[in-house]
């Protein structure tokens, strides 16, 4: 653990994207302290630019506060980030795993399923799913669970692939072991760090694709979320800039901070690779 | 690769991209059936009359009253025959509506695609010639940015700059508004309210190529062809044009077909902030009125738009591996 810190914290920028990270968080659990109050009640006069009134973002057409829509809206951003990548994970686990340890017209028929989703326009069905299935919450994650897993299951099976013939699979399997205990207790953990890196990277990605989806409208109607904020000031840009510019930072820094925390924990959990990235760059 | 085996190649990719249609044919027929609300009541609600008779007839008119494999077969025969369905809130067939939009499309995601190759892979060859140098910094910095940033922002973003504040540039459609030009003068309107749109759905490409490029060329640059090259004495400009940034741009062109999809799903997004009249646009509106037919119309022309995108780059692929040439 110490080590895997070590080699984390040599990467100075994991160390910034983690403590951008954190302060992310930490917004998002104070929210109801900074701002008490919905959100989505008016606070002072519409358009007032940032700094007046005591509104340190500014206010937007109906007079709300942006800098307590970005506080709130963190809390869905992070928790859909969260939720939807552990779904994508356990589509992408199970049938990388499947292809990768079964091999034959398994693996050929899910590789074929998983390119089959690549192939598709994955913005474009996940709009399509969203609006067939009503937009809430629930269909939002949904949506980008079933449009993110591709990766995870190449990955999953490429690792099953290369470690399902070697000694100590070998060994479980001589010892009588069922084939779940083996893929469960002897793989899986084996195959855990590459997995970890994309599932910081799919954090970010679905943040990326929630703001999309909710500046087209998509969104779940009670909830304040970034893209909303954007997409609501995106028809008065020319009266109200700060609408459109604070929650399309917010938006950056966190999704910045994944990827740079991702790129640390690569650094640290193949350090082998590297050290020879070190040395190309 | 050797050339007389390309027509084989291409026949098998060919079979497997008309596979892929179809599928994606049959997912949008379930799709039609998930959406909310039957379609008979949809359109006996739009026309305004819903007594059970009329709704009868309906269902019978449109098949709706068979069993599930015979509607399939009705769908799939009508797809082959362009006919996706009918959007009764425009009164028009969704082909129409879809064949209108094309022309503005493809020329958004083309000279977004153009922009991004070229100064992709110029920037990403800049950078690995001189590894560790300011410029290469930069580069990077530049991906790492845009890898992070929404889509739809950047476009906001340089419509405030360029459109509000510096006044430079139109900041929505596509021609101006209430001039008629001709020739020359029209094409220059129209890349002039092109270039923000072609910029924000390029510019992320942009930068994953220039990265790209460069750690594929820096990994080329290590090999014994190239030692060899350099060591016959071939002038250093050629080697880094014949020999690395030939072999380097096969990866590019791999990850430019996987990369076509979202280039065309970001599109929607870049045509919304821009109102730019294409596909992405007619989506959006589709969208509010919940025109599910133009929806599912939208979705399977894109989708065929990245299959035969993904056509072209294996042969393109076959044209520049060099190998090809050698045998050939």
């Amino acid at each position: 653990m110490k080590d895997f810190w070590r080699r984390f914290s040599r990467n100075r920028g994991a160390v910034v994207g983690l403590v951008i990270l954190l302060l992310v968080c930490l917004v998002a659990a104070l929210a109801d302290v900074i701002f008490p109050g919905s959100p989505w009640d008016m606070a002072t006069a519409p358009f007032m630019p940032p700094g007046e009134e005591g509104m340190l973002l500014g206010s937007d057409s109906l007079g709300r506060d942006v800098a307590a829509g970005i506080a709130h809206g963190s809390r869905i951003s992070l928790m859909v980030g969260a939720v939807s990548t552990v779904a994508a994970l356990a589509i992408g686990v199970s049938l990388g795993a499947l292809a990768g340890y079964l091999g034959g017209w398994v693996d050929d028929a899910v590789m074929r399923f998983t390119e089959f989703f690549q192939t598709i326009p994955s913005f474009v069905f996940a709009i399509l799913l969203v609006a067939i299935f009503t937009p809430t919450i629930g269909s939002v994650v949904f949506a980008i669970a079933v449009v993110s897993w591709p990766p995870v299951a190449r990955v999953v099976r490429a690792e099953f692939l290369s470690l399902r013939s070697r000694e100590f699979v070998q060994a479980a399997e001589v010892l009588g072991k069922s084939r779940l205990a083996i893929v469960v207790t002897d793989i899986l953990p084996n195959a855990l760090s590459p997995i970890v890196v994309l599932s910081s990277l799919m954090v970010a990605s679905a943040i990326l694709l929630e703001s999309a989806l909710s500046f087209l409208g998509l969104g779940d109607p009670n909830l304040m979320t970034w893209g909303f904020l954007i997409g609501s000031g995106r028809s008065v840009i020319r009266i109200a800039w700060w609408m459109s510019v604070f929650p399309g930072l917010a938006i950056f820094l966190t999704v910045l901070a994944l990827n740079l925390v991702g790129e640390g924990l690569s650094d640290a959990l193949n350090p082998r690779l590297a050290r020879k990235r070190g040395g190309a760059a | 690769m050797e050339l007389s085996r390309l027509p084989g190649f291409l026949l098998r990719r060919g079979v497997k991209a008309a596979l892929v249609i179809l599928a994606i044919v049959v997912c949008n027929f379930f799709l039609i059936h998930a959406a909310p609300g039957d379609p008979a009541s949809v359109i006996a609600g739009q026309s305004g009359a819903a007594d059970e008779r009329f709704l009868a007839q309906l269902r019978q008119q449109f098949g709706l009253d068979q069993p599930l494999y015979v509607q399939l077969w009705i769908y799939l025969k009508g797809v082959l025959t362009l006919d996706l369905g009918f959007s009764h809130r425009q009164q028009l067939p969704v082909w129409t509506l879809i064949a209108q939009r094309l022309p503005a499309t493809l020329l958004l995601t083309g000279a977004a695609f153009v922009l991004a190759v070229t100064a992709g892979v110029t920037l990403g060859t800049l950078a690995a010639r001189r590894v560790g140098s300011w410029a290469d910094s930069i580069i990077t910095v530049i991906a790492l940015t845009f890898y992070a940033t929404p889509l739809f922002w950047v476009g906001l973003m340089l419509v405030l700059f360029f459109s509000v504040w510096l006044e430079w540039l139109p900041s929505f459609g596509m021609n101006s508004v209430g001039v008629e030009l001709y020739g020359i003068a029209a094409m220059l309107d129209v890349a002039q309210h092109l270039l923000l749109p072609a910029l924000t759905l390029g510019l992320f490409y942009l930068a994953v190529y220039a990265r790209l490029t460069r750690a594929t060329m820096l990994e080329v640059a290590d090999q014994d062809f190239v030692k060899t090259a350099r060591a016959k004495g071939v002038p250093e400009g050629q080697v880094v044009r014949r020999h690395v940034l030939r072999n380097a741009l096969l990866p590019v062109i791999t990850f430019a077909g996987i990369q076509a999809g979202q280039l065309v799903g970001g599109s929607i997004l870049v045509e919304t902030v821009f109102a730019w009249p294409g596909i992405g646009r007619l989506a959006f509106d589709a969208l509010l009125a919940r025109d599910y037919a133009v929806l599912l119309g939208v979705f399977f022309c894109t989708s065929v738009m990245v299959v035969g995108f993904n056509l072209m780059t294996d042969l393109l692929y076959a044209v520049v591996d060099p190998r090809v040439e050698v045998e050939g």
